[in-house]
């Protein structure tokens, strides 16, 4: 592939479920015109959508971004806030806090952060309750 | 088997892409939980769910699946309705509830669509 550079940031609201997945379903349709390939396109999908996700459901509102370059595609997120209090939990696969308005929506399987690791080839999450969360995500294109 | 074989088996009703009928179908998944279809779906599969909103659609998106069956008789709305057209999908309506759906697609050759996490004494390890 030779893409080239390419930045786009995305705010992401507290609690907006009506365009929830937008931001993702975006980045999507980027990646697949610079032809990124099929399975690296599903893997940043997934991740894009359940970062996306978690900053609506559990963040105060934060922002979603996207870079690409020759060789790698970065997600990150950053939100305001509130953190998480229990970060070893939090990346355990079925450990959820979302409440019962998240999960009618379909979300709160507690797979989000597990699942985002698992797709990326590189994973990093900071957190600090009272302050927020920053998620990192790199995928490898070669 | 294609998606017209699946709409047979559980005498459902095409609500989305009655044109799209004739694509293959590999395996299917059951869930009402979407964030568990982000975990565990790795293929182009058959998602049966009673969930009815549009983010039943945007994961359909996010995975490129093909083909949705609202269980239980669930009808979606509109908005569901027209973001499955703009995505091409095929969806469907089918009058049984979702274990009656799957057993009846299981009876007919259908199979569950593939789980690769790695298991571990504690569950699914990330």
């Amino acid at each position: 592939m030779s893409a080239p550079a390419l930045q786009k940031t995305y705010q992401v609201q507290h609690r907006d479920f009506g365009t929830a997945g937008e931001a993702s379903a975006d980045i999507k349709r980027m990646l697949r015109q610079l032809g990124v390939q099929s399975d690296i396109l599903r893997r940043v999908s997934v991740a894009a959508y359940e970062a996306e996700l978690n900053l609506v459901i559990h963040s105060l509102g934060g922002q979603l971004s996207l870079e690409v370059d020759t060789h790698h595609i970065q997600l990150s997120t950053s939100d305001t806030g509130p953190g998480i209090a229990d970060l070893e939990a939090a990346m355990r696969a079925g450990f959820s806090t979302a409440d019962d308005e998240a999960r009618g929506m379909g979300f709160g399987a507690g797979m989000g952060l597990p699942n985002m690791k698992r797709n990326a080839d590189a994973f990093d999450i900071q957190s600090t309750l009272g302050q927020g969360t920053q998620i990192a995500m790199t995928f490898n294109l070669s | 088997m294609t998606i017209r074989d699946l709409a047979d088996i559980l005498g459902a009703k095409v609500l989305v892409g009655a044109d799209r009928m004739d694509q293959p179908v590999i395996s299917a998944c059951c869930s009402d939980l979407m964030s568990d279809v982000l975990a565990f779906v790795t293929e182009k599969t058959v998602l049966l769910t009673g969930l009815t909103n549009m983010h039943v659609i945007r994961t359909a998106e996010i995975l490129d699946l093909k083909c949705i069956i609202f269980a239980r008789g669930k009808m979606p709305g509109e908005d569901v309705l027209q973001g499955a057209e703009e995505l091409h999908l095929v969806v469907m309506m089918a009058p049984h509830t979702m274990f009656t759906c799957a057993g009846m697609l299981y009876e007919g050759g259908l199979r569950g669509a593939a789980m690769d996490w790695k298991l571990s004494s504690h569950g699914a390890d990330a």
